[in-house]
């Protein structure tokens, strides 16, 4: 064991302490959220994280980007055991360490490794090309603009960086002669010495990059590569057509309509503060609708297929995800900074999310579907909306008018309710 | 075609000492809307084809509450919920079939956590298990015969519960040459309808969705557009209409053409 070794040991330990500290403040915002059980159904979850993440199932109604993703995603896990040997080897200062016990199977391994690495690199150039030149659609709206464009083409360079590394320092191993690096092998300097100083610099490249990178990863929307395993565990089980109940509402609607409800018996003592209906900010939000914010990666899947956005709305469910994140992070820094109960004055609605996106919703499902790791952007624009209605009573004069007419006439037209059954005598 | 159709309220039937096997859920479209009305007509000369003992709420019937609560507004829906819960338990009715996908959709899901619990089909699925007990016929494929159809989902009868089969399954009963919009099914995109839309102006953008939706319809040269929804009916007319195209093409309730096609 050498000076390099120790080094290693100490940035490796590095890396890992500060990971940790980012993933669990990450799950601290998440916890800004409001409660909700989602511990039902256990064997269900199992199964549709496996089938949606694990799986990519609702990946395959977009193929090509499916395969691409497929390559990168297989590439991602499975490089990763070679991680391990990379991590041994520069602990204990060992080359290939795995090699002498494995054999031929080694060989094998490897090889398909390097497959797989030029097959992530070459994807990732296809996105780079995708996002950048062929400028698909779903890849050039507004909010994409700025530090999202940025992103997205970092974590794709740095990607097509490591694995040429990877491939890199295959090739000028003397004893290396793997499927793909054997073909970069020539194009190196030859020379033993030079060579082994290609090599050296390959592996601390390829490793302090990978290091790098997961600790890029808490501020990234590549973040999905995680959060995307709790964040379909954890997912609605429901017909989607199902809004969810409001609890607080019934209660009260329970005692206007109870005949035999004493209004003057005292209530059960409510649990902690009372709470807003809907949502105005964040925290109003649940720590399902948050999680769902972290492990959007930003595809576009939701807004393209959103028939708002599709005929020129403002609306956008990518952005509500990306609003959401952005405003955990805020927020969730500012009280870290001032005290749990401090509060900046700016909200969700308003300061990020326009009243006019959310009014533009149809509330059918599209988003919903199209996402591949079953974020729900639905649930916050129907929270954002019971917040206007319930707390403000803004909202548009048309649905003013609805509502009378559903209290007045039992209908959302100004009929009366005597003439409901009248087409039954029309024929 | 004017056969007189007889419906029954849950009250007469009660005051008669009976009981429906199904409630019929006719909904505020179904109601009020005069397009509307005819499914409703057109669903009720099927029931009455075909022996189905139902009965319908009349005056008793409320708005279910969907709009208020794609609006926003959960004191409102809750409060027609639990009216309308009060009337259906009160009556003990255990199935009901609906003549829209939003009314199917709160009813089906909605209501149970209000103490409302039935089973709730959709008129299309009633159809479909109508012509698989045989009890509905249609003899040569009736006047749709070999004609173009495209079906227009619904989004809260497809997304949002699922239901893609038993309407195209009805619909093959037509004879019919039926074909596929580029978005449909899981893909489907919305009429423009729904989440209270239909009360409202929309937004300002640079199209209307139901011209949008309308579009995917006229690229398979259709005769006839197809829905299961009173909202997504209105929508893809008024579609029609922008497009001058009302002479050609007609849009109609898969409850109205099994009902033509039938010759009820």
């Amino acid at each position: 064991m050498g000076i390099s070794n120790i080094i290693f040991a100490l940035i490796l330990i590095g890396a890992s302490v500060l990971f940790t500290i980012n993933v669990r403040k990450i799950i601290a915002n998440i916890r800004l959220g409001r409660d909700v059980n989602r511990s039902d159904k256990r064997s269900e979850r199992w199964k549709t994280m496996i089938r949606v993440a694990l799986g990519q199932s609702k990946m395959r109604t977009r193929p090509f980007a499916a395969i691409l993703h497929l390559f990168v995603y297989a590439g991602f896990i499975l490089i990763n055991i070679e991680m391990l040997e990379i991590v041994i080897d520069g602990v204990v200062g060992s080359h290939r360490i795995f090699q002498p016990f494995l054999g031929n199977f080694y060989y094998f391994i490897i090889n398909f490794f390097e497959i797989l690495a030029a097959l992530v690199a070459i994807s990732c150039i296809i996105f780079l090309i995708r996002r950048n030149f062929k400028k698909v659609a779903r890849f050039q709206g507004p909010d994409l603009k700025g530090w999202a464009y940025t992103d997205a083409n970092l974590i794709l360079i740095t990607e097509v960086l490591l694995m040429s590394a990877l491939l890199i320092m295959n090739a000028a191993d003397p004893h290396g002669g793997f499927v793909i690096s054997k073909h970069i092998a020539p194009m190196l300097p030859q020379n033993a010495e030079t060579l082994h100083g290609v090599e050296q610099v390959a592996w601390w490249f390829h490793i302090i990059g990978v290091l790098a990178f997961l600790n890029y990863l808490p501020y990234s929307k590549h973040l999905h590569i995680i959060w995307a395993f709790p964040n379909t565990f954890f997912s609605n089980l429901n017909p989607k057509g199902k809004f969810n109940n409001m609890e607080s509402v019934t209660r009260e609607v329970k005692l206007m309509m109870d005949p035999t409800a004493d209004p003057y018996a005292a209530q059960p003592a409510a649990e902690g503060a009372p709470q807003r209906f809907g949502a105005k900010d964040v925290t109003d939000l649940t720590w399902i609708n948050l999680m769902n914010a972290y492990t959007c990666t930003e595809c576009g899947r939701c807004t393209s297929s959103c028939p708002a956005n599709i005929t020129g709305k403002k609306l956008s469910p990518r952005k509500i995800m990306m609003d959401v994140r952005d405003r955990v992070e805020e927020l969730a820094a500012a009280k870290r900074k001032n005290g749990a109960d401090f509060h900046d004055g700016k909200f969700l609605i308003g300061d990020y999310i326009s009243e006019e996106e959310i009014w533009a919703c149809t509330s059918c499902n599209a988003c919903v579907q199209e996402c591949p790791v079953n974020i729900d952007p639905l649930a916050i624009i129907i929270d954002l909306r019971r917040y206007l209605v319930m707390e403000e009573s803004k909202l548009p004069a048309e649905l003013a008018g609805m509502a009378t007419n559903i209290e007045n006439n039992q209908a959302p037209w100004q009929f009366s309710p005597a003439d409901r059954f009248n087409w039954a005598k029309e024929a | 075609m004017s056969n007189p159709i007889t419906v029954k309220t849950m009250s007469q039937m009660l005051a008669e000492g009976e009981t429906p096997d199904i409630l019929f859920w006719v909904g505020c479209a179904g109601s009020f809307d005069d397009r509307a009305k005819k499914i409703t007509k057109a669903i009720v000369k099927i029931l009455n084809h075909c022996n189905v003992k139902f009965a319908v709420l009349g005056t008793e019937e409320a708005c279910t509450g969907d709009p208020a609560k794609r609006a926003g507004n959960e004191f409102l829906f809750q409060m027609q919920a639990m009216m309308n819960i009060q009337v259906l338990n009160g009556y003990e009715v255990k199935k009901i079939v609906t003549g829209c996908p939003h009314c199917f959709n709160t009813l089906k899901n909605e209501y149970p956590e209000l103490g409302g619990n039935y089973e709730v089909i959709h008129h299309t699925q009633l159809l479909e298990q109508l012509f698989k007990e045989g009890k509905i016929q249609i003899k040569g494929g009736g006047e749709f015969k070999g004609k173009r159809i495209t079906f227009h989902d619904p989004c809260y009868l497809g997304r949002a519960n699922d239901v893609y089969e038993a309407p195209r399954e009805v619909l093959q009963k037509l004879d019919a040459e039926l074909v596929e919009m580029k978005r449909c099914k899981t893909k489907g995109l919305c009429c423009g309808a729904g989440g209270a839309q239909m009360f409202k102006e929309a937004e300002h953008g640079n199209k209307e969705i139901n011209v949008e939706r309308t579009e995917d319809a006229l690229e398979t040269k259709p005769q006839v557009i197809a829905t299961g929804c009173p909202f997504c009916n209105t929508m893809m007319t008024d579609g029609v209409k922008n497009f001058n195209k009302e002479n050609d093409i007609r849009v109609m309730d898969i409850a109205e053409m099994i009902a033509q096609a039938a010759d009820l």
